[in-house]
């Protein structure tokens, strides 16, 4: 197949709603043939929707799709297969009993005639045909299960190219790779566009794209942002045209006076997952983390938590060495953790809103034999859903049945429940409406007025920016950066959970 | 508390007729069921049909409510059918005319059934196996066990207090029946007043979320098989009791009886959802539609046949009426 050239893929104005959030508005890319095209952003910038557009996952409100200049409709994924566009999910999902060859024809076995046995010798001459083709080394007939990440991946390009794809997709394909593994689907990469496919690599990793990405597109905020040559564009442009957003929201944020340090971590680290991580917090303080999808923080905060094994390093509570093996022990040690996923471990969603809020801390309010004091609960549950301002019709109502700001506040007021002294708070804003954000965001700085000391998690720039005293920065499980109030900016951080920039400032 | 639009008014006023539906839909059908027996059999609304059926149902009712933990929490426990026959025939061994005070075949037949549920509850905490599985594998076993003890054979002769706690009446009314009222509370004020039935329902409507709130998941899980163990021990007891005879083959099929008891009565088999007072009407709607169904002369072929569909149609109707929510 000789290169070709000219535009391959046009996705024109492409519009995408969610109920409520416009995913994508107005996005427009244009892939040429035989080339490696980078897609870039923040976390929820709509690269992950747009493909999903593109193979037929969701379908447009608004926009075209012209593949080889003629205008599209895809339907479903399957269709997209049919018109030479292949996605490989960042999440794989081989089946680790069945072999490589089996794995690349399953759902479109070669069979021996009209019996319908499968011929696994044609399926197995095919797979050579194109492990040659790809110049890999694998044996077709090894299971799965006895590959690593970066070989499964292979396998699901194998089975791309199977499909004669003009266009794979691979989503942060190198999140699960070492530097040497990377190195190999690089080098697979720039075999596949020599053969004339094009390839659209989606990542927030700035190093990887300039090594391999022609051309890079960026994304903000579900809205187009640039498109440019890799030529013409270096990597604080590209930081900048990522973040470069007003900061219109106002924030709440007020100076708290700050007092001991109540929880020190150092050199804390889970496997490759959080790499020596080392950090105090104090009394009062609210401190962010940064950093984008993968970085490990939410893997740091639960090994805090207990709920994963650290497999170095200490945690020290108000000057103490603590040995925290479960959640039991970290809420006994005064630590409280509203989670990221709150439908699945923060809430029981079918439980009513009192039970989910003396939940953590039931045995507070009973009697000896362990019986429930109904009115203690009922007169504790009432004071937190005034407190919190939880709105819903009564303590009984059902979690499930609340909208998501009140389900994340009835979370938060769980975890106030058991007296903590140090809060981690995990996305507390995601997917919640404007209104509900400022509320939490109120929240926190009437929490640290108390004296709580705060930790959260954000990927909104803004919001951590707008919330934190200090921000510390991680990439990669590894703090690569660490800034005061008065030295933020987006830039900056972003930079740091691109890995561009390394170091204090 | 925040005004509510009218708009908010009316949708609560719907919610409030399909969660009535779903909280009382149960007891409407066992009223209507009642009602429909009454019609057509005259005998059926006698005192002693009544006591009767009362008495049939005990047993179920006894293994029902110990089932109704395990089922809240998600799991199930298949082995309490061969745990009665465990405890049946330990326990009347040791109720001979020469042997231990009453107290002593009483407690350790309960005992046995503690042991038995302590051992599922552990195998599933600590080994991670599907309950499934586990009280599959404890089914097998327990019967063995019963079969080994007893050497095959039924163990008779028993002192006359033994055979009293099934066979004998107080004030009219079987000893069962007292029994199964007693059970009954005890499991509704464990369930629904308790710290620990809290966190049964905790874990059972979303396990991660209780551990996170700092839940000791595998201390509950062995409490709930502990439980349901214990009661099927004291079903073996007064089984045994009211045969007077301790069989190593009692108790066959028990376990399906007391799951369709619990599941008539609106607990969710994906767990979470579920009261003690539903089992208990659970296994009086099976008891009486066993009883009417006798009355009417319907072969117990056909019986099999009914109980069946009525299993799936009360799902069936509390899925409904869950989702019309």
């Amino acid at each position: 197949m000789d290169k070709k050239n000219g535009t391959l893929l046009e996705m024109r104005s492409i519009t995408k709603m969610f109920p409520g959030v416009v995913a994508l508005d107005n996005v427009s890319i244009k892939v040429e043939a035989g080339t490696v095209h980078g897609l870039i952003g923040e976390n929820g910038a709509g690269k992950s929707t747009l493909m999903k557009v593109l193979i037929g996952l969701y379908h447009i409100d608004g926009g075209e799709i012209l593949l080889r200049g003629e205008k599209v409709r895809i339907g479903s994924p399957k269709e997209a297969l049919a018109a030479g566009i292949s996605m490989i999910h960042q999440e794989l999902n081989p089946i680790p009993q069945m072999t490589i060859a089996e794995n690349i024809y399953i759902g479109r076995e070669p069979v021996h005639g009209f019996v319908g046995v499968a011929n696994r010798k044609a399926m197995r001459q095919s797979t050579n045909k194109l492990l040659a083709e790809l110049g890999l080394d694998f044996d077709p007939d090894t299971k799965l299960k006895n590959l690593n990440v970066a070989e499964t991946q292979m396998v699901e390009i194998m089975k791309a190219v199977s499909y004669n794809a003009d266009i794979i997709i691979m989503d942060e394909p190198s999140s699960a790779l070492s530097d040497r593994e990377i190195e190999k689907l690089f080098l697979l990469i720039r075999r596949l566009v020599a053969k004339g496919t094009s390839v659209i690599y989606i990542s927030h990793k700035l190093d990887e794209l300039f090594s391999v990405a022609d051309t890079i597109t960026v994304l903000r905020d579900g809205r187009f942002v640039d498109s440019r040559p890799i030529a013409e564009i270096t990597k604080p442009t590209l930081i900048s045209l990522m973040v470069g957003r007003e900061i219109s929201a106002i924030f709440p944020k007020e100076n708290v006076e700050q007092g001991e340090v109540v929880l020190e971590i150092e050199a804390l680290s889970l496997e490759t997952r959080v790499q020596s991580v080392s950090f105090s917090l104090r009394k009062g303080e609210i401190l962010g983390i940064a950093g984008l999808m993968g970085a490990g923080r939410t893997e740091l905060v639960e090994t805090i938590f207990g709920l994963r094994k650290a497999t170095r390093g200490t945690i020290r509570i108000k000057g103490k060495e603590t040995q925290i093996r479960n959640a039991k022990m970290a809420i006994a040690s005064g630590i409280a953790f509203v989670t990221e996923d709150r439908k699945l471990y923060g809430l029981n969603l079918k439980m009513s809103v009192k039970a989910n809020i003396t939940l953590s801390n039931l045995a507070k309010y009973c009697l000896p034999g362990g019986f429930v004091n109904r009115k203690a609960e009922k007169y504790v549950a009432k004071e937190q859903i005034q407190r919190f301002e939880i709105k819903t019709h009564s303590m009984n109502q059902i979690v499930n049945t609340l909208s998501g700001g009140n389900q994340q506040k009835v979370v938060i007021a769980k975890s106030i429940l058991t007296d903590p002294n140090i809060i981690i708070l995990d996305e507390p804003t995601r997917g919640i409406d404007v209104g509900a954000k400022s509320e939490i965001h109120k929240l926190m700085v009437r929490l640290a007025k108390e004296g709580k000391a705060i930790l959260m998690i954000s990927s909104e720039l803004p919001e951590i920016m707008g919330m934190s005293d200090r921000v510390i920065v991680l990439h990669e499980g590894r703090v690569t950066g660490e800034f005061f109030r008065d030295e933020f900016s987006q830039e900056r951080i972003m930079a740091c959970a691109t890995g561009h920039l390394k170091g204090e400032f | 508390m925040p005004l509510e639009t009218n708009q908010e008014k009316s949708r609560r006023m719907n919610v409030s007729v399909g969660a009535l539906l779903a909280r009382y839909g149960i007891y409407i059908a066992f009223a209507f069921l009642i009602g429909i027996l009454s019609l057509s059999s005259n005998s059926f609304l006698s005192v002693r049909n009544i006591l009767n059926v009362l008495r049939q149902s005990s047993m179920n009712g006894i293994i029902a409510v110990g089932m109704t933990f395990v089922i809240v929490t998600g799991g199930i426990d298949l082995s309490v059918g061969s745990i009665v026959a465990l405890s049946a025939v330990v326990a009347t061994s040791l109720a001979h005319p020469d042997g231990a005070p009453l107290i002593v075949p009483v407690a350790v037949g309960i005992g046995v059934g503690i042991l038995a549920g302590f051992l599922n509850g552990v195998i599933i905490s600590f080994g991670s196996i599907a309950p499934f599985i586990v009280t599959l594998g404890m089914m097998t076993i327990a019967r063995g066990a019963a079969l080994v003890y007893s050497g095959g054979r039924p163990i008779i002769n028993l002192t006359d207090a033994y055979n009293s706690i099934g066979g004998g009446y107080l004030f009219g009314v079987p000893i069962p029946v007292y029994l199964f009222l007693g059970v009954a509370l005890l499991g509704l004020f464990i369930l629904s007043f308790n710290k620990f039935g809290r966190h049964v329902y905790a874990v059972g409507g979303n396990e991660l979320a209780a551990q996170v709130s700092g839940l000791n998941i595998k201390a509950i899980k062995i409490g709930v098989y502990s439980l349901s163990g214990m009661f099927a021990g004291f079903a073996g007891v007064v089984l045994s009791s009211r045969v007077m005879t301790g069989s190593p083959v009692a108790g066959g099929g028990y376990e399906l009886d007391a799951i369709a008891a619990v599941v008539i009565g609106g607990t969710s088999l994906s767990g979470g959802i579920g009261s003690i007072q539903g089992t208990i009407i659970g296994a009086l709607i099976i008891g009486f539609m066993n009883n009417g169904l006798d009355l009417l002369n319907v072969s117990s072929y056909y019986q099999q046949i009914v109980k069946g569909v009525i299993i799936i149609a009360a799902v069936l109707l509390d899925s409904k009426t869950k989702s019309a929510k």
